[in-house]
């Protein structure tokens, strides 16, 4: 078994942001059964949290920046890991995201195997 | 009462309270001088009794003669250790008196101590929960075989190995500080926890041993409820989830000790005055920040307390077992949330959620996936409960899923 990171990514900053509070709130229960039936696969190594829409972004010379954004106009929605067999395993879990038809997209990242 | 049936039951009561106490006073490392007068306290009230008849005051009479053997044992143990090692104080030494409080409010905080000692991570969990059977609800070292389908010699060396790690670790019987209940409460309510789950689904089949490793388990719990330091929300939780559970003692099991489905079972068995209890203790434990797996745990078993199926039932006994999952996995909680699954989405999502789960070796996963499939494909359900029956080893599992075969062909 492998850890992944599974980051969702949504655009949280214009007006027109996908998805919108409404989506959000709908999609709260569907997201509960996704995390649910990863957890009872025993695969959900650290639950999502809830992250506010504040942020800091830090630059070179101490650059201390108001705002959930980097340079692009989607931020990280949610943050979690879980571990699959493989990169496959794994994107078939983050398939099941039901946030994905409202216009977010999941990032999935694997940890590298530390060095012996 | 004659004394036939009276001794007995107090030594079940009294023998736990007294030997608590003087723990309390000396020490775990003279709990088997505790144990031995106490044994032979009652030792006495056997032959006088017999002779005497039953005294006024049958648990006073315990106490004073407890009181007396104690001293005795002690003034004749410090005359020996005096004269061998210390002939200079020996005049001195045992003229104060030693005083053993056998109060109501002296036996409470030392079974609270005693449930803290106890309770030790230094011992494995299964002998905490040996060792509280012993020392704190008054089990004879039968009756645990008994109940963990075991025999004598085993519970004793697992007992008495037990209490010398207690000893070599110098653990101290003393009242819990804030920061060592902080520290050490979640640790009491596993063994509890364990305790109550040793008589709920033990295999043993004699239902009154059971019924009394669940009460003994709430009763220690209600101890923590009623001591203002360790009321704590998560302790309240476990009590409320232990009363739901136990309201349905009666309507769970038939006469010849198999269990009986929860869809199948006679509502009017279920005890009313436990779910009021529970639901009571459940709005205790609802105070503050934190959710434990006891809440969530207690939520599903109020939901099983109503017994009709509405979509509100399973969409919150879903909804429990997702945060549950999320808080601590576990293969019976990943089946149960597919249980749920299929009750709240249907049969045919909860069959895809059920092959994800790969418990390849539990046959209560491939009960499930035959339950899931039976009405859908019985021949592929058959098959699933041919393999579950195959990877059963207990002869009520194996009954159970014959069960469910059976009714293909009828």
């Amino acid at each position: 078994m492998q850890e992944f990171l599974l980051a969702i990514h949504r655009d949280i900053t214009s007006k027109d942001a996908s998805p919108s509070p409404e989506q959000m709130q709908a999609a709260i229960k569907p997201f509960q059964d996704w995390i649910g039936s990863i957890a009872a696969q025993n695969k959900l190594v650290a639950p999502p949290k809830r992250w506010d829409l504040g942020g800091r972004v830090i630059k070179k010379d101490n650059v201390v920046i108001n705002g959930p954004y980097a340079e692009i106009k989607e931020s990280i929605g949610g943050v979690f890991f879980i571990r699959a067999e493989s990169y496959e395993d794994a994107v078939e879990i983050a398939k099941g995201c039901p946030v994905l038809e409202w216009g977010a997209t999941v990032e999935v990242r694997m940890a590298m195997p530390s060095p012996q | 009462m004659e004394e036939q049936v009276l001794i007995p039951h107090l030594f079940r009561t009294e023998y736990r309270n007294i030997v608590g106490v003087l723990c309390y006073r000396f020490g775990i490392e003279h709990v088997e001088l505790a144990e031995d007068i106490v044994s032979d306290t009652f030792l006495s009230a056997t032959e006088l009794w017999g002779v005497h008849g039953i005294p006024d005051n049958p648990a006073g009479w315990l106490y004073t003669v407890a009181k007396n053997k104690t001293k005795n044992y002690l003034k004749r143990n410090s005359l020996f250790e005096q004269k061998i090692a210390d002939r200079v104080r020996y005049e001195t030494s045992f003229s104060e008196e030693i005083e053993i409080d056998l109060s109501h409010k002296n036996i409470t905080d030392s079974q609270l101590a005693v449930i803290f000692t106890v309770c030790n991570p230094v011992i494995s969990a299964e002998s905490q929960v040996a060792l509280a059977l012993h020392l704190l609800c008054g089990f004879g070292i039968q009756e645990i075989a008994d109940a963990f389908l075991t025999n004598k010699e085993v519970v004793y060396k697992r007992i008495n190995r037990a209490k010398e790690k207690l000893k070599s670790a110098a653990i101290k019987i003393e009242q819990p500080t804030i920061a060592e209940i902080k520290e050490r409460l979640d640790n009491v309510l596993t063994a509890l926890y364990l305790l109550f789950s040793e008589g709920y689904y033990s295999v043993s089949q004699n239902a009154t041993l059971r019924k009394d490793l669940c009460a003994e388990a709430m009763r220690l719990t209600y101890l923590l409820v009623l001591n203002d330091s360790t009321n704590k929300p998560a302790v309240n939780a476990l009590l409320s989830l232990m009363c739901f559970h136990s309201s349905r003692f009666e309507a769970r099991m038939n006469e010849n000790g198999e269990i009986i489905l929860y869809e199948d079972q006679d509502e009017s068995l279920w005890n009313r005055e436990l779910i009021e209890q529970g639901a009571h203790f459940l709005v205790a434990a609802s105070t503050g920040n934190e959710v434990s797996k006891y809440h969530l745990e207690a939520g599903i078993a109020y939901w099983h307390t109503q017994k009709e199926d509405t979509p509100e039932k399973w969409e919150n006994i879903l909804d429990l077992y997702n945060n549950l999952l999320i808080l601590e996995y576990s293969p019976i909680a990943a089946l149960n949330r597919t249980y749920a699954v299929a009750k709240s989405r249907g049969k045919k999502q909860a069959i895809v959620e059920a092959e994800k789960l790969k418990l390849t070796e539990n046959h209560f996963y491939f009960s499930l996936l035959g339950h899931l499939y039976t009405g859908l494909d019985n021949e592929k359900a058959l098959a699933h409960f041919e393999i579950a029956l195959k990877l059963a080893t207990s002869a009520s599992d194996k009954a159970m899923i014959q069960k469910n075969m059976v009714s293909f062909f009828l």
